[in-house]
């Protein structure tokens, strides 16, 4: 390093609002510098919650059937629709990367195959994308 | 002239690179970012570039350093995202001509880019200082001032890299964390007259080996080949196997 060329360019103030001391509620989900380990955990999280909510729609579109014929017969023609067929595709993507995710965490937390842990999740993603795109072209041939 | 900027220094043939570097003093509003330019040459780390800007630029940068070899554990920082020892990291290999410098997340700040680390300690405390052993005590050794006593433990540098990579840490401070887990394991590995049962016993816990969630960022901000999160694994692995032979009856 030159000392003539060092100067100071520039002073940004204010320009980034978040202290990384604590990263907070959802500093678990803060995608900078993730390696593949963090990348699993962070979609692993994201599917869990995405089906507990599909969980929850689930049982509120089950409770149109105390509402009878009607009301059921209507919700089944919006859900053959190529958008909620999408959605489907979507529900299907999460279980998958969630199951087979919880599968590696599973061998992984008993002791098991830790030092293997990236290319058992490298295998258990390529799996999980074999089963989406045969069970994307199902739905949509059913459709 | 810093003298580790000069050990470096290729006069003319450096290459321009812009610093942003975190700004945070006791009392500021917010934190910012200061930028600088500096030339640097094949073999300038950041620290280098961080004592440089210290020297001749802005004496207010405050940081922290000591062995320029990654063996005390004192320049853990996160550059661009990620967690490294800032003095063996050179930052050409960054390949980015914007380098960002942070302090080590999930800990309290003291200033720019130095941490307060007693929380960082405080979880060794958790687990009953595992890590003290007789063989290891310097008699002659005296402890700083607030701190009761302090020892230093197989190959971890107690750098906290691994708590600032930790997602989990990042939202939970309750969390034991990988450092203090790790140095469990490696007791119970090895106990030199440590109760072995009693540090299991602290570790199998909601916030103990069973918080992790096996996204191994720790092991890989890991300058020391400690391994936390493979530790983390085999405590896991050892609970579940003592209650596994609870269950049928065996010790």
């Amino acid at each position: 390093m030159s000392e003539q060329s060092v100067e100071r360019t520039a002073v940004e103030r204010g320009t980034e609002g978040a202290s990384p001391r604590r990263r907070g509620l959802i500093g678990w989900a803060d995608p900078r510098g993730r390696r593949l380990g963090g990348w699993a955990f962070i979609l692993n999280r994201l599917t869990g919650l995405g089906v507990l909510l599909y969980l929850s729609f689930h049982l509120v579109v089950l409770s149109l059937l105390a509402r009878g014929p009607s009301a059921w017969n209507g919700f089944v023609s919006v859900a053959m629709s190529p958008v909620f067929l999408c959605f489907d595709v979507v529900l299907i993507f999460g279980l998958l990367v969630h199951g087979l995710n919880g599968i590696r965490v599973t061998l992984v937390g008993l002791g098991l195959v830790v030092d293997r842990q990236k290319a058992m999740f490298a295998a258990l993603m390529v799996l999980g994308a074999i089963v989406l795109i045969v069970a994307a072209i199902h739905i949509f041939e059913v459709g | 002239m810093d003298p580790h900027s000069d050990t470096h220094a290729t006069e003319g043939t450096g290459r321009p690179i812009r610093f942003r570097v975190f700004r945070y003093k006791q009392g500021d509003r917010a934190p910012h970012f200061d930028e600088f330019s500096l030339e640097v040459a094949p073999e300038t780390t950041v620290l280098d570039a961080l004592t440089a800007i210290h020297t001749r630029l802005d004496p207010t940068l405050i940081l922290r350093h000591s062995c320029f070899h990654a063996s005390c554990g004192t320049c853990g920082m996160r550059v661009n995202d990620r967690e490294v020892m800032a003095c063996v990291t050179k930052v050409l290999d960054l390949d980015s001509p914007v380098v960002k410098i942070e302090p080590i997340a999930n800990q309290a700040l003291i200033g720019d880019l130095v941490t307060d680390m007693v929380d960082f300690y405080a979880r060794f405390n958790a687990i009953g200082r595992a890590l003290i052993r007789e063989s290891e005590w310097l008699p002659e050794a005296t402890e700083p001032a607030g701190v009761e006593s302090y020892n230093r433990f197989e190959n971890c540098i107690e750098c906290g890299l691994c708590l600032s990579a930790c997602p989990v840490v990042a939202s939970d401070p309750r969390y034991l964390g990988p450092a203090a887990l790790a140095a469990a394991e490696r007791a119970i590995e090895e106990p030199r007259g440590l109760d072995r049962d009693g540090i299991l016993a602290l570790t199998d816990d909601s916030q103990g080996a069973w918080r992790c969630h096996v996204a191994f960022e720790c092991s890989k901000a890991c300058p020391s080949n400690v391994d936390p999160a493979g530790a983390i694994m085999l405590l896991r692995r050892r609970v579940a196997t003592q209650r596994l032979r609870s269950l049928i009856g065996r010790r």
